[in-house]
């Protein structure tokens, strides 16, 4: 069977931050916040990338947009490379490639209605008249399950789920092929997660989206995607098809992560703290 | 007689938009050596409920009512100096940043050290020396240099441990744990919580642990109680409550977790709660989660009060309709 051309594909990426040190006569650090990372993602796929604070998980996805500028490396999107890419191509591409961040609310100017919010990325790239604009805000509202009624409001009317709807009603506004979700669902709690999550999986099978997927909940990442990358210290330590991962993990750290992870069944937890008790002895 | 006993401890606050009952109506005891977890949603009122023992409340709420006896003693009768003596001594508190809670000007060491010689009247050279042996206690390597850096230059999860020593420094009985591991990542989460049984087993404490998190509660917490809109909707042994949720919310809350151990999650949907908890200025007489339930025939659901009864040996539930009393 021949591979799909991947629709992303990342070779040696790679971010330095030049810390300064803030303190005269004293030299900046370097760090390396992404560190030769390369993956693939196809069509329609999802790749989950999970990783503690620090990994670089989050930096990778901003680097792949080029919200951040990459050190070195290749980003590849449907056969371009866009890290050459600059001004109007780059613009160009980057209606392909949309993001969805954490906290809908400090990502969304909160003097901006709605309608605004969810059409802006539409009037930046001089897409429609105002007339088809609001008839396409309307469209993505439903989409995202909300009612037309919301487009006249105000963000913080909203509640944290509802919110993010509305994030993702705007990253969708310009029907991307790409889709980076920042985690999306970590400021949310469970009920209204499980609400979120069954959105981006609904809206991927019926736009065909391709998801690149950034969380520190293992369990988040486990339901949402096809391929698992691990991140840690800005290196990727791990890939793998996602059953696969969480049946047998090949590195050390991912193996530490999955036996760090609580899980809601108490004699799980009670076995493990047996194990750690026995292992100290 | 238990070492901690809240009855009907209700909390509320008065906004611009009237007043939010978010506690309303809180019982629950701990025995010494226990750990009650209590886990919930944003909103449920479970921070309240843990501000409220220790009446550490922000200006605008107030204890409305109820009781809550510690060792024997009524808390809320208690006056402002003896409780002070209280916080801090008898009963310590961990909460979730620790940046917060901590002087970033002071170190930690000094820090320690005047918690331990504001309760107990003891020597400057004693009282460092049991500030050294805490760090230790909260296995905190090279204790003895660390006791002079400030907050700054600890790490989240050793900020934590800090806040660990200093909650523990008198010996308290109970320990109140407010969201300790939320900031943190999940490896050093999974040390925290592991010290913090620790601790309470070697010290015999009781500890009031509240969390978001179900794995957390499943654990560390022998009971647990879910609170939802400001009430205990269930209460139960800690493998009672996993084995046999009996409360809608309570089941539903489980099985929206997406899981680590779901073969195949990828092509399944998450069983999402429709709706969202109910604003607390004017709740229903009823039920509260009616309208987001199953179960609920609405109209009585959402209008007949619904007492907290038991419906096993140790099992609370408030709701007409637990999964044992359902027709199959």
């Amino acid at each position: 069977m021949s591979e799909p051309r991947p629709l992303l594909s990342v070779r040696g990426l790679t971010k330095v931050f030049e810390a300064r040190s803030g303190m005269p006569g004293r030299r900046g650090t370097h760090v390396r916040a992404v560190d030769d990372v390369s993956f693939d993602i196809a069509p329609g796929e999802t790749l989950g990338i999970v990783g503690e604070s620090g990994s670089g998980k989050s930096t990778t996805a901003y680097c792949v947009l080029r919200l951040v500028e990459p050190t070195s490396g290749r980003v590849e999107f449907d056969g371009t490379d866009i890290t050459a890419l600059g001004g109007g191509d780059l613009r160009k591409a980057r209606r392909q490639m949309q993001i969805v961040f954490q906290d809908p609310y400090s990502s969304l100017d909160p003097r901006m209605r709605v309608r605004t919010v969810v059409s802006e990325p539409l009037r930046v790239h001089g897409i429609g008249d105002r007339a088809s604009r609001r008839r396409r805000v309307d469209e993505l509202l439903e989409l995202v399950g909300l009612s037309p009624s919301a487009a006249d409001r105000f963000p913080h009317e909203f509640s944290g789920g509802q919110r993010q709807r509305v994030g993702i009603a705007r990253a969708l506004a310009l029907e991307p092929k790409l889709v980076v979700c920042d985690e999306p669902v970590s400021a949310l709690d469970v009920s209204v997660q499980a609400q979120i999550l069954n959105l981006l999986k609904d809206l991927q099978d019926e736009l065909d989206l391709t998801y690149l997927f950034i969380s520190h909940d293992l369990a988040v990442i486990r339901t949402v995607s096809d391929r698992i990358a691990v991140m840690r210290h800005g290196k990727v330590v791990e890939t793998a098809r996602a059953d696969a991962l969480f049946a047998s993990p090949g590195h050390e750290y991912t193996q530490e992560l999955l036996s760090a992870i609580p899980v809601p069944d108490p004699r799980e937890m009670n076995r493990r703290r047996d194990a750690k008790l026995e292992a100290r002895r | 007689m238990a070492l901690l006993e809240v009855r009907d401890l209700r909390t509320s606050f008065s906004t611009r938009r009237g007043v939010v009952r978010a506690v309303d109506g809180v019982s629950f005891e701990v025995e010494q050596g226990r750990t009650l977890g209590i886990v919930g949603e944003s909103g449920c009122g479970k921070s309240v409920t843990a501000l409220s023992l220790m009446r550490l409340l922000p200006p605008s709420a107030s204890i409305e009512g109820g009781t809550v006896t510690f060792d024997g003693r009524d808390l809320a009768t208690l006056g402002r100096r003896d409780l002070e003596s209280l916080r801090g001594s008898a009963i310590g508190m961990v909460f979730q940043d620790p940046m917060t809670s901590l002087n970033p000007a002071n170190s930690i060491g000094a820090q320690i050290v005047e918690t331990i010689r504001r309760h107990e009247p003891v020597g400057r050279k004693d009282a460092d020396r049991r500030a050294r042996e805490l760090l230790e206690e909260v296995q905190i390597p090279r204790a003895a240099e660390r006791l002079r850096d400030y907050p700054h230059q600890f790490s989240g999860g050793m900020r934590q441990r800090v806040m660990i020593a200093i909650a523990i420094a008198c010996r308290p009985k109970l320990l109140i744990a407010d969201e300790p591991t939320t900031a943190l990542d999940v490896t050093v989460q999974d040390q925290i919580l592991g010290l913090l049984d620790e601790l309470r087993r070697s010290h015999e404490m009781a500890m009031v642990l509240i969390t978001h998190d179900m794995g957390v509660i499943a654990g560390v917490a022998h009971d647990v109680i879910v609170m939802y809109a400001g009430q205990v909707v269930e209460q139960a042994p800690t493998l009672e409550l996993f084995d046999r949720a009996e409360h809608p919310y309570t089941e539903a809350l489980l099985r929206a977790l997406p899981r680590i151990d779901a073969a195949d999650a990828r092509h399944g949907r998450l069983e999402a709660i429709a709706g969202r908890p109910p604003e607390l200025i004017d709740p229903l007489p009823g039920c509260r989660f009616a309208p987001r339930c199953a179960y609920a025939s609405l109209d009585a659901c959402a209008t007949t009060p619904q007492a907290l009864r038991v419906i096993r040996p140790g099992h609370l539930v408030r709701t007409s309709h637990p999964a044992s009393e359902r027709p199959a």
